[in-house]
């Protein structure tokens, strides 16, 4: 009776909203990757019918999820974690290079690519960890064990190198703050990010001599609390440090690509021919979606594979140009909907370890969604990962599905204990 | 709080995304645009441009293909631009000024790199092609001339220019237009109406297939060919006949209006005009600012006409009843009026009647007819305007209404003009004020044209159909209505009978008899018009030119006949042979009098048109 009371108790709007997601997604990588050749949807040659191979699998894999006991994702989560630090480790021995990358175990004309499945370790390793009676968030060494548990990944992710997926592990900064992380981290966090951006829009001088102007004005506004001019000093001079040391790193550590899709993005270069490319291109193929769309399989951006990557990570230009402003809106609705909907699931936890989970699980799927559907309407810098449950893909589809249901697995049986 | 803050970027992410992609998709609508331009191709299916034939069948105009080279600049890679610029000819700087040029107006649509190559010169890089990435051949069609000669009739084509597509959105970038001539006449049935296909392509530029099954597409519609009333071996003979001269010269059949032969001189081989070397030619002949071989003289130039006008003047004064066919004129050797210079005359026998004054081109006798005419009325002014009302009536003194893009109106004054010119009222003028109207000089100016339309209408006895080009326009019925229709004059029939029997005389007994033709008879009228030009600032005169107004035969006129020579001297010197020549070519189709062909086709003008140009004192009509 487990497997049905499962099947009673897992939340249908995540699994309903999941399969309207993973629908909407083939639907698109149809149409993206539509060719002159007959359709089939067995010939394995074809993105589509791949695709709907891969979701197949994913079916499955949800069966086995839902099947195995909801402890064993706790108690195992250890192993788990290790097992994915050892696939990751083993891609610069045993990895195949596509395209420069090493990011990708060959079998066959199929791959996988460990960095996709890691996410759900590292989430469950990072669960596990703060739901130990013995962790205190609020303790220093705590926390290093924490940031240690996000970062170990993500670094062995970088030199593949795959720096998009490796940001991915910073989402994880969420759960910590949910369990009690200090809030100075995240506006330590947005003080780097902003400071980083102004230096390479303004120039480094002119940020430290804006640091040091914001600095005199609030000590003389505050200088009858007698406030330590010493901290004063110290924070503008770390601030300033900063800016020069991003100045320097990114002029003298980044290669010219990754200068390139700042300064696009910043708005300091127009460049339509050469790297800023593929968003160009992304934006014209949406903006000419107009707001009801081309129709299906009638995109003529889409059609004329003017988008670069278009199944993959620009998989949303298709929804734009071909379903228009509704059909977009509808998708970034059902992300919305599914994020929100897993943060009121994780809120009701009994448990912490299933808390802290189903935290990580929403904030890996809404940094994903942020970071693709930015990049794609000309936001943000290229940042090259996959939509969730959208983007063409095995690893990343069933990397996702398998961080998403083992959640599902925990809330329903956090159902039945209650 | 802490629960909140992923929910509040949650939904903040959201209505960020919300706004841009109503930015991206509602509020801007440039995107669209860019879309269609890089997705979508026009490619344009081009009718083969319809044929010209002449009246009696003969091929003028036909197509040939040309080859343009092509460049979509985007695409230029990895190219060996020494051994490219070596197989196109071409300097270094020119290719550089070419690409650049591409690139401004599309990095990614082709334009014309260097457009026209000949056959010849496209079979010799055909095969090399391949090898210079970014760079193809187009195949398109030219005009391809089957004669040298009607240049200034048939035209040529062009590319357009940004002013033809601004204001006809027909016309693209690269298409071709009529400029002149025919070509531009009947530019839209030539023409035909271009096909349109959308093409859906790939980012590589490439063709994938017809834009949603080709649902927007169109059909093109061929140009058809048109048959033109010219003779063209009358036209070859003019030419030839016309060679190291200036002038020109118009036939006209008169029971139709249909122009026969329409000759400037000097002109060019229409084929100097296709291709590559067009606009270096067009130059050449746009810079010949002495010869002028892209004025035509025979529908632009406008003349004194000197004497063939005593023609009209006498039909006018016999309409107006100021004088009869019989009355005696007699003649001292010059024309005396109020107090002034008299206007001269030549020595011939007197007194004369209208076909003995016409015959004899005596000034008196028309100096008098028009001084009667103007003065019958109770002023000048009224005079006068009667008199420009029956030139009008000839459809003198305005455009013609024929089918060709070029033309003056040539000029027959009016009271308005006159009063203008004397600041009436305060200063009164008179008839005698305006005399040299009377014998072709004064104000009164003419194109060949309407001497020739002239000269047709007098062989018809007053009526006329306007003079046109167009024969018939293939899978058309009618012609215009226009050209259909019979137009009068104000002059009764009768009257004409003097008058023709004048011009009769003039070829056989008068100033033209030396250029008789045994067995032809032709009525015709010589004209000397003395001419000016300016040089250093100073007017200086120059040799007459020479004028001859004709038709024949006289009893059932074919063919009506204008010829002008610019400083050919007296009128039948040249003007006179040459519409002898021509008259006898078309009724006959060969030449009796091998000594004045020979004379004409030998004789050059061309020491007489250095002259003002030699720096040096020079003697006219010599």
């Amino acid at each position: 009776m487990q497997r049905n009371s499962t099947l009673q108790n897992i939340d249908w709007i995540t699994v309903i909203l999941y399969l309207l997601l993973v629908a909407a997604g083939w639907m698109n990588i149809y149409s993206a990757s539509l060719s002159d050749t007959a359709v089939s949807f067995t010939n394995l040659d074809n993105i589509y019918a791949k695709q709907l191979f891969f979701i197949g699998l994913s079916l499955v894999l949800i069966v086995f999820i839902l099947a195995v006991d909801a402890k064993f994702y706790e108690r195992f989560s250890s192993v788990i974690y290790l097992i994915a630090l050892a696939s990751l480790l083993g891609l610069f021995i045993f990895g195949k290079d596509i395209n420069g990358a090493r990011s990708w175990y060959s079998f066959g004309s199929f791959g996988l690519q460990p960095s996709e499945f890691a996410k759900a370790a590292a989430a469950l390793a990072l669960s596990k960890y703060l739901s130990d009676i013995q962790t205190n968030v609020k303790l220093f060494d705590h926390q290093l064990k924490a940031f240690l548990i996000i970062l170990l990944p993500a670094l062995l992710i970088v030199p593949q190198p795959d720096p998009g997926s490796a940001l991915i592990f910073t989402a994880l900064i969420f759960p910590l703050y949910r369990e009690g992380l200090h809030f100075i981290y995240l506006l330590l966090g947005f003080i780097a990010a902003f400071l980083f951006i102004a230096t390479l829009l303004i120039g480094v001088y002119w940020v430290a001599a804006a640091v040091a102007v914001i600095a005199l004005l609030l000590w003389f506004k505050n200088r009858k609390k007698k406030r330590n001019l010493g901290k004063y000093v110290i924070i503008t001079g770390a601030c300033v440090a900063f800016a020069f040391s991003v100045s320097y790193i990114f002029n003298n550590v980044f290669e010219q690509r990754h200068r390139d899709r700042f300064n696009i993005v910043l708005g300091k270069e127009v460049d339509t021919r050469g790297i800023g490319y593929n968003t160009n291109q992304s934006e014209i193929a949406i903006g000419s979606g107009g707001f009801l769309g081309k129709g299906w399989t009638k995109g003529t951006q889409t059609k004329g594979n003017f988008v670069p990557e278009q199944h993959t990570d620009y998989i949303f230009s298709t929804v734009g140009e071909e379903w228009g402003f509704l059909g977009s809106i509808f998708v970034v609705i059902l992300f919305l909907w599914l994020i929100i909907r897993l943060l009121i699931l994780a809120e009701r936890q009994k448990q912490q370890f299933a808390r802290v989970y189903g935290y990580s699980v929403a904030a890996i799927l809404f940094f994903h969604f942020f970071v693709n559907i930015g990049m794609v309407t000309g936001l943000f810098p290229t940042v090259g990962i996959p939509l969730p449950f959208f983007s063409y893909g095995g690893s990343a589809l069933w990397g996702f599905t398998i961080l998403l249901f083992i959640f599902v697995k925990l809330d329903s049986s956090n159902f039945i204990n209650r | 709080m802490r629960k909140l803050l992923l929910l509040g970027l949650t939904l903040c992410s959201g209505l960020v995304f919300a706004a841009r992609l109503f930015y991206l998709q509602i509020y801007d609508s440039s995107f669209q645009k860019l879309s269609e331009n890089n997705a979508i191709k026009m490619v344009y299916d081009f009718p083969e441009r319809g044929f010209i034939f002449d009246r009696n069948g003969e091929l003028l105009v036909a197509n040939q293909p040309a080859y343009d080279i092509m460049v979509i600049p985007r695409n230029v890679k990895d190219l060996d631009t020494l051994s490219f610029i070596e197989d196109l000819g071409i300097s270094r700087e020119e290719f550089d000024k070419k690409l650049s040029k591409a690139w401004t107006y599309s990095p990614r649509i082709p334009s014309p790199f260097m457009p026209q190559l000949t056959k010849e010169e496209f079979a010799a890089l055909q095969e090399k092609m391949y090898q210079y990435k970014g760079f193809f051949i187009q195949k398109r069609s030219l005009r391809d001339y089957q004669v040298q000669h009607s240049a200034n009739v048939l035209g040529f084509i062009g590319e357009v220019n940004d002013g033809i597509m601004k204001r006809n959105p027909y016309y693209r970038l690269g298409d071709y237009i009529g400029m002149t001539g025919v070509e531009k006449q009947y530019e839209e049935i030539l023409r035909g109406v271009k096909g349109v296909k959308y093409i859906q392509k790939d980012r590589f530029n490439k063709d994938i297939g017809p834009y949603k099954e080709g649902i927007f597409d169109t059909i093109p519609v061929s140009g058809r060919d048109i048959v033109l009333t010219l003779d063209s071996e009358l036209q070859a003979y003019g030419q030839l006949l016309m060679q190291n001269k200036r002038g020109g010269i118009v036939a006209i059949e008169p029971k139709t209006g249909e122009i026969l032969s329409l000759i400037t001189a000097p002109s060019y081989d229409p084929d100097y005009l296709v291709g590559r070397k067009r606009s270096k030619n067009y130059t050449a002949l746009y810079n010949d600012s002495i010869a002028k071989p892209l004025f035509d003289r025979v529908l632009e130039g406008q003349y004194a006409p000197g004497s063939p006008f005593k023609a009209l003047t006498s039909l006018i004064a016999l309409e107006e009843g100021v004088i009869t066919a019989e009355e005696r004129i007699s003649c001292s050797g010059a024309y005396y009026y109020g107090g002034r210079k008299p206007l001269g005359c030549h020595a011939h026998r007197g007194p004369l009647d209208m076909v003995g004054g016409i015959a004899n081109s005596c000034n008196t006798y028309f100096c008098t007819a028009y001084r009667r005419t103007i003065e019958k009325y109770d002023s000048p002014q009224e005079g006068i305007d009667a008199w420009h009302n029956h030139l009008a009536s000839f459809g003198l003194g305005n455009y013609m209404g024929y089918d060709l893009p070029s033309g003056r109106k040539g000029y027959i004054p009016d009271s308005g003009f006159y009063n203008r010119s004397y600041n009436y009222p305060k200063y009164r003028w008179y008839a005698t004020a305006t005399i040299s109207n009377a014998i072709g000089q004064g104000e009164v100016t003419m194109t060949p044209m309407q001497m020739a339309h002239t000269a047709s209408v007098i062989a018809n006895k007053g009526w006329f159909y306007r003079p046109h080009i167009i024969k018939q326009i293939k899978g058309v019925d009618t012609l215009p209505q226009k050209y259909t229709e019979k137009h009068y004059t104000s002059i009764s029939a009768e009257h004409f009978d003097p008058v023709i029997e004048g011009m009769f005389d003039v070829y056989n007994e008068g100033t033209a008899e030396y250029i008789q033709i045994p067995g032809i008879e032709i009525c015709g009228k010589t004209g000397t018009a003395e001419n000016f030009t300016r040089i250093d600032g100073e007017v200086v005169q120059l040799t007459d030119h020479s004028i001859f107004v004709a038709f024949a035969p006289k009893d059932d006129p074919k063919i009506a006949i204008a010829v002008f020579v610019e400083n050919g001297y007296w009128g039948s010197r040249w003007a006179g042979r040459i519409a002898g020549l021509m008259i006898e070519k078309y009724l006959r189709g060969e030449i009796s009098r091998q000594d004045m062909e020979d004379f004409v086709i030998n004789g050059s003008l061309e020491d007489e048109y250095a002259k003002p140009f030699s720096g040096e004192p020079f003697i006219i009509n010599q």
